[in-house]
């Protein structure tokens, strides 16, 4: 469904992704995992197009999209729920979720799909009106998953979605990324979470400082003695603040 | 001050503090967007009113045709500026655009004395928007009672758009966060200029009536009114709307009311008029520096 190939990225003087492949097959659930500064955030947004490719292809259902618009690639069906949440703060819940579907014109589809991701995060039907601004951390970051599913989405992907979370919370994101999966979106994860992470996923890559070290099934990097000591041992394990 | 004098003058204050409510969503708005004082807002404004001018007297048309092509002209116009001085400089620091902003301000205005002459020109007057009515004893010319009704509706307006459009909700996305706003699949270029469509349709409006309630043209007539509109938007709170209009508001009052009280007093003060503004500004900047409808008005009370 999605393969890159040879991806480079420079910010200005550094080379934040040094040629990587990644596959990404429909249906799956893929995670990328790595520590600060890996590039991930980067290769999640080079595919939406807000970071400019130097080198190599990003291939979506057969058609190179790296040098499209944003806007033309979030109409292919693609849709990043971005590091940090980024909800829109000054504006009400509601609003928030349908400026996710801001590129569909499906005015029923629409709300009905409104109903169905309400229904999957119900607090935010509870506080509809409330300015998200003013929403818990939880909160917010259900909020951008939801406004991401309003895209009607093929592919989501997600940049640390357990950021900053209580763990009890992170559970909860963890059990909704598996239900979006079952409904039929492929979902590319980004986490530093590397247990969640690997364990829900059906392939997946470490990256590290821009260059794919590692792949294979979840599974298999579970019980990886490397992977293991990087990222699976209590100590090492990074969490971030908010 | 009798009564009806008082009334008038209020009538007075209400149409200024209109027109200035007007030009002052202009910046405004682009400020909220783009982080950017329009120096040459005021240009934009001057320009309107020349177009509805040249509508009139050159082509000979009605005035409502006028006016409506004097507005389609402005919009076009602070569009082309945004894509001409601002967009490609959208990346570059903000100091880079600020001077574009002043330096588009000169080139409108000189350009204007070219073309449009240095020589004040006379707005030709409509009768039905220099008709005297009176109500109850107070008499004002009508155009400055369809000033406020205008500007109200034109206010209802905007507030609709921004409030219940898609367009509204995009705009206020964007003035927030772009790249959040692009991951929406918005068009921020379109965004952006379409805000400055607004900006500029509304100092159209206000230049119109302007025109007709003040019907001397110059090239520069922009300067003053761009400068106390962009002080109106500071006071109420620059990048809020409502504050804007508070603002413009505020400086109309206060405006007529120093010539109109200053007739009682031991100093002729109307010569004080234009200083108002700025001490109005200094003020605030003191005692409250993001203004009245500032954020942090919510925060620090
Ligand atoms: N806008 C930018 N300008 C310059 N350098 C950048 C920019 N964004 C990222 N980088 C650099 O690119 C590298 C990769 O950053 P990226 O954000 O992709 O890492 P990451 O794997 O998402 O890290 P984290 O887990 O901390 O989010 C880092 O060295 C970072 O400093
Ligand atoms: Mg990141």
């Amino acid at each position: 469904m999605l393969k890159i190939e040879n991806l480079h990225v420079f910010y200005g003087g550094i080379h934040a992704l040094k040629g990587i492949n990644l596959n990404v097959e429909k249906g799956k659930t893929v995670s990328l995992i790595g520590a600060n500064g890996a590039g991930k955030s980067t290769t999640l947004r080079c595919i939406m197009g807000l970071v400019k490719k130097n080198e190599g292809s990003i291939i979506y259902n057969q058609q190179d999209i790296s040098s499209l618009k944003t806007r033309d690639i979030v109409k292919r069906g693609l849709v990043l729920t971005p590091e940090g949440r980024r909800i829109f703060p000054n504006l009400s819940v509601k609003e928030n979720l349908l400026l996710g579907a801001y590129t569909r014109t499906d005015k029923n589809e629409i709300d009905r799909d409104f109903n169905k991701v309400t229904e999957l995060f119900p607090i935010l039907k509870e506080r509809e009106w409330q300015i998200a601004g003013t929403l818990s951390g939880g909160e917010q970051q259900m909020l951008a998953v939801g406004r991401s599913l309003m895209s009607k989405p093929k592919l989501i992907m997600m940049d640390e979605p357990s950021l900053g979370l209580a763990p009890l919370i992170v559970k909860n994101i963890f059990e909704i990324i598996k239900e979006i999966n079952s409904n039929g979106v492929t979902v590319l994860l980004v986490e530093q979470n590397a247990k969640a992470a690997l364990e829900i996923a059906d392939y997946a890559y470490v990256l590290e400082t821009g260059t794919i070290v590692l792949e294979g099934k979840g599974s298999e990097l579970l019980n990886n003695a490397d992977v293991q000591k990087a990222y699976l041992g209590e100590a090492v394990i990074k969490t971030k603040e908010k | 001050m009798s009564l009806t004098i008082f009334m008038q003058q209020l009538v007075n204050a209400a149409s200024l503090g209109s027109l200035y409510a007007l030009l002052a969503i202009g910046y405004t708005m682009v400020y909220g967007i783009l982080r950017l004082i329009n120096f040459a807002h005021g240009d934009v404004f001057m320009l309107s009113t020349y177009f509805a001018f040249y509508a009139m007297t050159s082509f000979l048309l009605p005035w409502y045709i006028s006016f409506a092509i004097a507005i389609i002209l402005t919009i076009l116009f602070g569009t082309v500026l945004e894509r001409g001085a601002y967009r490609p400089l959208r990346n570059s620091p903000r100091i880079s655009i600020m001077i574009s902003a002043i330096a588009a301000s000169f080139l409108i205005q000189n350009l204007a004395v070219v073309f449009f002459g240095g020589i004040p020109k006379a707005f030709p007057s409509v009768p039905i928007f220099s008709k005297i009515i009176q109500i109850s004893g107070v008499s004002s010319s009508s155009i400055s009672v369809i000033i406020p009704i205008v500007t109200i509706l034109v206010l209802f307006i905007l507030g609709y758009i921004i409030n219940q459009t898609k367009m509204g909700m995009a705009m206020r996305a964007v003035s927030k966060d772009y790249e959040a706003a692009r991951l929406m699949g918005i068009n921020v270029n379109t965004v952006i200029s379409f805000t400055f469509g607004i900006g500029s349709a509304l100092a159209a409006i206000g230049g119109v009536m302007w025109g007709l309630k003040y019907p001397q043209l110059i090239p520069l007539m922009g300067l003053m009114p761009g400068l106390k509109c962009f002080i109106a938007a500071v006071v109420g709170g620059i990048g809020n709307i409502k504050g804007a209009v508070i603002g413009g508001f505020i400086l109309g009052f206060g405006e007529i009311m120093i010539v109109a009280v200053s007739v009682y007093m031991p100093y002729d003060l109307s010569g004080y008029r234009d200083a108002f503004a700025f001490v109005l500004l200094i003020a605030i900047l003191l005692l409250k520096p993001d203004g009245i409808m500032g954020k942090s008005s919510v925060e620090k009370v």
